[in-house]
């Protein structure tokens, strides 16, 4: 496709020059943050690094970050689904209010996501006291950093699978029910096949800011080391424990998980670019 | 259905309820109280303000990106696209950290600003440095698509026309990603708006100079001002929320009128 | 097309991962909470003791091994000593409480109840079984001749301190500096004093980790006003590029501990924990805490440590500020003395 493109632009000189200035805006603003954490990580040699990343508080922090993904991100898919479902196959009053609401967390700061919870489950918060005599422990527990989580991640799998959905329209469902398929059958022939990549993308992103989220988890954890220190808290603990070693082999970690999902993400948008590209156009 | 609007209450509705009701506990004088102190002002400006120069910014180095990545074929293309993404799955804290050490004074980077009498980290442009890297990808993915969808006709139409290089990316090219490129802009705004964990370690923090509103929210509930926090947490939700329903407005208003 | 077969099966392994996570959620979480709650402690603190306590629970649970058989588990939650009071009051289930002052567990007895009013007279010392105080750090060779609190005022002198606001240590060394002031000419001397002293202040991090981190690893600033024990840790982690320097005063730092009664009722750990606050003023616990530099109410401790500990005059907070609740008051409160100091001019 762009090689198409190239042919268009007749200035040689132009595009190294505007081609070499994109590589200095990356490699200042993105490459050599990322070098740095793995420069910081492999400082004093991979003995070290190997021991930071093993030692029980890091494999905990490990446990509970993979822990709490696997929790927050099938329920935002499942709700990105059905919230896109609904949009997209049926009209009904307050459909804008719906969309509207579901954009809202996006305009949210991830401190204000956690500060919610504690109005809401702190001790001090409206359902607190009653919490506390039930002994239901949801703040600095691994609830209220579910919690926390999926608020913040809460828009990306309906987001991407809402601008998909209303282009496929209701035709191929409407088909399958007059032929007789049960909404159900309907559902897992047509629909989802139809946007199963969308959905994974959408389940990538999610699932990347999920486990690197750390402004929400940081109001709602307590910081109890081993215990409800997630790995980009787990970050912190170890930065402000002067172990430098430790805190970028950790943060090693959560890039590495990120350059993971970009990987998948790259591999999804090359071989389906069509199914994708309605997204793009929010 | 039904689950799709209860888990909406249960996740969204409810806890913006408890956001939405606990400032009042002040009186409404006392939340106009908490938003115009000064301290407090001065934060919601530094951040609305450099969020909003950051997402301009962002803007002209976005078009860059997505121009080069999508025009021209060059050694590196594919990875330099991928990377694009970076900041999105980086976790915030750890590029708070990576952008620390590469911009302090004693950093790579900061080092040589430092020579011609820049300071970047802990400084305002250390904020803005952050808030760039952050809203980076959502101005590039926004336009990217567009800009590969752009009709090679219609540009080659204006070639043949006689259009050179820069009337053809002024006037066919920029009108037809205006929409897209307000939209991306305006998510990085959001973005910017919000962020803490890549801002407070290189930002300084200095009341009145380089204390961004979320921090504030943060040292407000360190002080068990669980009122004002919510203020001034409510407050950003409503303005950000606010500025993307009318960048939206404007968007929609330019893409109708581009389609006609 | 010829993919799509592959695909499909990607997408079932997808969906086969997500159940597998799904499935081992509750296992994983079972294992974390399974274990008896009367036996595991949970020590809530400040910044600056991490260390200190990591060596403190270690010899505890062996003590209470020794008497009891039981073995015991103690989790340590560090940060800002506000930010942890908050989270106790927020519903964080501490057992013990051990803040950098007494404010803070002030504000944990009068807002959430969990503790009586009177809990500092529960236990000897204030119920401070260790204390510290405010010392300047700064670069090998002192190149900026910092010898004494005047010097700090000097123009181009950059001086590194955390946010009093946010960090328990920030505001004893804010106080150290103004009781400084203080003794020069009073009141209106002590603000000018302290409002001098800030403008010299490039960095204002939230904690004092974070400051030290500032000045030792960023390498900003010409000296650190800093916990005496944080003090030697720096030169211990960072090498011996720093000098510590005493100035001629400063102020004597009490970090008061406490049972949390309505949490240890409802873990029924009352016994383990009033063990562990009154095994801090055992000898043996003394000797660590000497050991980490904070300075030991026992006799015996401070004697064996003496040479590390100079005695410098030291004021207290309930002599010169009338307490903390005054002094939380007048100077860090919202409008207070400190939010003067940025006022625009």
């Amino acid at each position: 496709m762009s090689g198409q493109r190239t042919s268009s632009i007749r200035l040689p000189g132009l595009s190294i020059l505007l081609v070499l200035a994109s590589a200095l805006v990356m490699g200042m603003l993105v490459l050599l943050p990322l070098f740095e954490v793995f420069r910081g990580a492999f400082e004093k040699g991979i003995g070290p690094y190997l021991a930071a990343v093993r030692e029980p508080d890091a494999l905990s922090a490990i446990r509970l970050t993979l822990l709490v993904a696997a929790i927050a991100v099938p329920l935002n898919a499942a709700f990105g689904v059905a919230a896109a479902w609904c949009i997209a196959k049926f009209e009904f009053r307050g459909k804008s209010a719906l969309l509207t609401m579901i954009d809202l967390p996006f305009s949210m700061s991830p401190v204000v996501s956690g500060l919610v919870w504690v109005l809401l489950f702190g001790a001090q918060g409206w359902f607190g006291t009653w919490l506390i005599d039930h002994d239901v422990k949801i703040i600095f527990a691994t609830t209220g950093l579910v919690l926390a989580t999926i608020l913040v991640t809460f828009p990306f799998v309906a987001r991407e699978l809402i601008p998909l959905m209303q282009d496929q329209g209701a035709d191929e469902e409407s088909a399958a029910l007059t032929l007789g398929a049960s909404g159900f059958t309907t559902f897992f022939r047509i629909t989802l096949p139809n946007i199963r990549w969308a959905l994974l993308y959408g389940v990538l992103l999610c699932n990347a800011r999920a486990m690197g989220e750390f402004g929400a988890v940081s109001v709602v954890s307590g910081h109890i080391r081993g215990l409800t220190t997630t790995l980009p808290l787990h970050v912190e603990v170890l930065y402000n424990d002067y172990d430098f070693v430790g805190a970028f082999a950790t943060a090693s970690l959560l890039a590495s998980l990120g350059l993971i999902t970009l990987v998948l993400k790259t591999g999804l948008e090359w071989r389906h670019a069509g199914e994708l590209s309605a997204n793009r156009r929010h | 259905m039904g689950i799709t609007l209860a888990y909406l209450g249960a996740i969204v509705v409810l806890p913006l309820a408890a956001l939405a009701i606990r400032p009042w506990e002040l009186g409404l004088s006392g939340v106009w109280q908490e938003l115009t102190a000064p301290r407090v002002a001065a934060a919601l400006k530094l951040s609305f303000g450099l969020s909003a120069i950051a997402a301009l910014v962002n803007a002209p180095l976005g078009l860059l990106l997505a121009w080069t990545l999508t025009r021209y074929e060059f050694p590196g293309r594919r990875i330099l696209d991928a990377l694009v993404d970076l900041p999105f799955a980086l976790p915030t804290a750890v590029a708070g950290i990576a952008l620390t050490a590469i911009y302090a004074p004693n950093g790579p980077l900061g080092a040589v600003f430092a020579k011609f009498g820049l300071k970047t980290a802990y400084s305002p442009l250390g904020i803005f440095i952050a808030l760039i890297f952050i809203g980076l990808p959502f101005v590039v993915r926004a336009i990217q698509p567009v800009l590969q969808d752009v009709d090679a006709e219609v540009e080659e139409a204006a070639t043949t026309l006689g259009a050179n290089a820069l009337q053809r990316a002024v006037f066919v090219v920029l009108p037809a990603i205006a929409p897209s490129l307000i939209s991306g802009v305006s998510l990085a705004f959001a973005r910017a708006v919000g962020e803490y964990g890549s801002v407070v370690f290189i930002a300084g923090n200095m009341p009145m100079k380089t204390e961004i509103a979320p921090l504030l929210i943060v040292i407000k509930l360190e002080q068990y001002d669980y009122a004002g926090a919510a203020a001034v947490g409510l407050a950003m939700v409503a303005i950000s929320f606010g500025a993307l329903v009318v960048i939206n407005a404007v968007q929609i208003h330019l893409a109708g009128r581009g389609r006609r | 097309m010829t993919h799509s077969h592959i695909t499909r099966r990607g997408l079932v392994g997808a969906g086969a991962a997500l159940g597998a996570a799904a499935a081992t959620a509750p296992l994983l979480a079972g294992q974390a909470f399974a274990e008896d709650k009367s036996l595991t402690l949970l020590n809530v603190s400040y910044d600056p003791t991490r260390e200190l306590y990591k060596e403190i629970n270690a010899a505890y649970a062996a003590y209470w091994k020794g008497k009891t058989g039981q073995v015991i588990r103690i989790d340590q939650s560090h940060g800002g000593s506000g930010k942890q009071a908050r989270s106790v009051i927020d519903g964080l289930q501490a057992d013990v409480v051990t803040l950098a002052l007494a404010a803070d567990i002030d504000e944990i007895s009068a807002r959430a109840k969990l503790l009586p009013a009177n809990w500092q007279s529960r236990l000897p010392n204030n119920s401070t079984p260790y204390t510290s105080t405010i010392v300047f750090l700064v670069r090998k060779g002192n190149p900026w001749k910092i010898k004494d609190w005047p010097d700090l005022v000097k123009p181009g002198v950059g001086v590194i301190t955390a946010n009093p606001k946010t960090s328990g240590g920030a505001r004893w060394a804010y106080l150290a500096a103004y009781s400084y002031g203080l003794k020069t000419g009073g009141p209106a001397a002590a603000k000018d004093y302290i409002t001098k002293l800030f403008k010299n202040v490039p960095v204002l991090d939230t904690g004092a980790r974070g400051s030290t981190t500032t000045f030792a690893q960023r390498r900003i600033g010409d000296v650190l006003l800093s916990w005496e024990n944080e003090a030697y840790l720096t030169i211990d982690e960072f090498g011996p590029n720093f000098d510590i320097i005493y100035p001629s005063s400063s102020i004597l730092a009490e970090p008061p501990v406490a049972l949390v009664d309505k949490n240890v009722d409802r873990h029924k750990t009352r016994t383990l924990a009033e063990g562990y606050l009154n095994f801090l003023y055992s000898p043996l616990a003394q000797d660590i805490i000497a050991k980490h530099h904070f300075r030991p109410r026992n006799a015996v401790a401070a004697a064996k440590y003496t040479a590390n500990f100079k005695q410098i005059p030291l004021v207290t907070v309930d002599d010169t500020f009338g307490g903390w609740k005054k002094a939380q008051a007048t100077h860090f409160a919202d409008g207070g003395l400190f939010d003067q100091i940025y006022k625009p001019t």
